[in-house]
């Protein structure tokens, strides 16, 4: 019976995991990343508003504009990958629905991220 | 998941109303929640009238005042009456405070008196801390050292003293963490900002020669980073400290060992 467990065993459970501060750091790393990164596509957008598909596409496909858009990607997908991961570390307490949620939200990502990088290259190459 | 709905056993229920029987110089009205184990009664708020002329200024006086001339069965915890036990931690209209530090004019209207949130409650505004003085053991509060006791005193600098400034002064009075929504949902394992608080007072003090270990044990997905500086501690805590920064503190030290 768990109850019978002392409450300090309780609170020491399976022990410190020992990590913690790699995913804090990437996500304040990212954070600032998206920053610039974030600028310079909404005023490209916004520059953009009302242009025909092929100059925005041509302008997309320039490989300065194509390399921010790829760094853009990485770093927003990443960012939201670990974001996503506290929200569901903090609300979803079942450990099989977390462990689903987890890994859902990874595969999630990567289908995102996949998906506007094949898409940038597409345009580029 | 979260639950959002209390239990339908918790649902609070009006309550008995004690109206005065005479007429009140300074009349304040209570609302208080009561809930007694040995009671299949779901918890209620009970209504107090007092006479704020004939009582003591603050809010553990109305409480001491109910419970001598009104209701004996008004259960409370209580000690030094002067903000330094931290006994009488209370929600007092919607904050958590110490209730004798809390004026009865620095309130308006009808005063709602609650027990600390979210945790279990053993009678009336008596909450079970068990997890957090576990917790608090958990963190080890007292000074590690491998070099042998000196002779007189383990000598500090007086800038390192003042290091401990903003934390000794914690009470342990709980208002803190059951003020946290990651306290809420996660304290079985996070350990909520009052402990996190008492945990740096260990990490940044001089004498300390466990700071690596303390760390160790602390750096946790769970224990230390469910912290999401909602500041809820910093604004609840009445002896005006910061657990929010100790925290912040503890992070910047995770993060400076390994960066």
């Amino acid at each position: 019976m768990s109850e019978m467990r002392t409450p300090l065993s309780r609170v020491r459970g399976l022990g410190s995991a020992k990590k913690g501060t790699e995913h804090f750091w990437l996500q304040r790393v990212t954070a600032l990343a998206n920053i610039p990164l974030a600028v310079f596509f909404v005023s490209a957008m916004v520059a953009h508003a009302g242009a025909d598909y092929l100059t925005v596409t041509a302008f997309l496909s320039r490989p300065i504009v194509a390399l921010v858009m790829l760094l853009l990607i990485l770093s927003m997908v990443w960012h939201m990958r670990l974001g996503l991961q506290v929200v569901i570390e903090d609300y979803i307490h079942g450990h099989t629905a977390k462990l689903l949620a987890l890994i859902l939200n990874t595969f999630f990502a990567l289908a995102v991220g996949t998906a506007s990088v094949l898409a940038i290259l597409k345009l580029t190459l | 998941m979260v639950e959002i709905a209390l239990p339908k056993n918790s649902r609070v229920q009006k309550g008995i109303v004690h109206k005065a029987d005479k007429k009140l110089e300074k009349p304040r009205t209570l609302k208080i929640y009561r809930w007694d184990p040995e009671d299949p009664a779901n918890p209620r708020m009970d209504t107090y009238e007092i006479d704020a002329a004939d009582c003591g200024p603050m809010l553990l006086d109305a409480l001491i005042k109910i419970k001598n001339e009104i209701d004996p069965t008004l259960t409370f915890r209580r000690s030094c009456r002067e903000g330094i036990c931290g006994s009488c931690a209370m929600n007092i209209d919607g904050q958590n405070t110490l209730a004798c530090t809390k004026g009865l004019d620095e309130t308006k209207g009808k005063i709602t008196v609650r027990p600390l949130p979210h945790m279990p409650v053993i009678k009336d505004l008596v909450p079970d801390l068990t997890n957090l003085y576990a917790q608090y053991q958990s963190i080890e509060p007292w000074l590690k050292t491998d070099t042998p006791q000196p002779q007189s005193e383990w000598k500090q600098s007086r800038e390192d003293r003042e290091k401990l400034d903003g934390l000794y002064e914690c009470i342990l009075c709980a208002c803190c963490s059951t003020s946290c929504p990651s306290y809420w949902w996660n304290s079985d394992k996070y350990l909520g900002p009052a402990v996190l608080l008492q945990a740096y007072r260990w990490l940044i003090d001089s004498r300390d020669e466990a700071t690596g270990e303390r760390l160790d044990d602390l750096e946790d997905p769970f224990r230390v980073y469910r912290c999401h500086t909602i500041m809820n501690c910093a604004k609840a805590c009445p002896k005006g400290l910061s657990p929010a920064k100790a925290i912040s503190e503890i992070k910047k030290m995770m993060v400076t060992r390994e960066v």
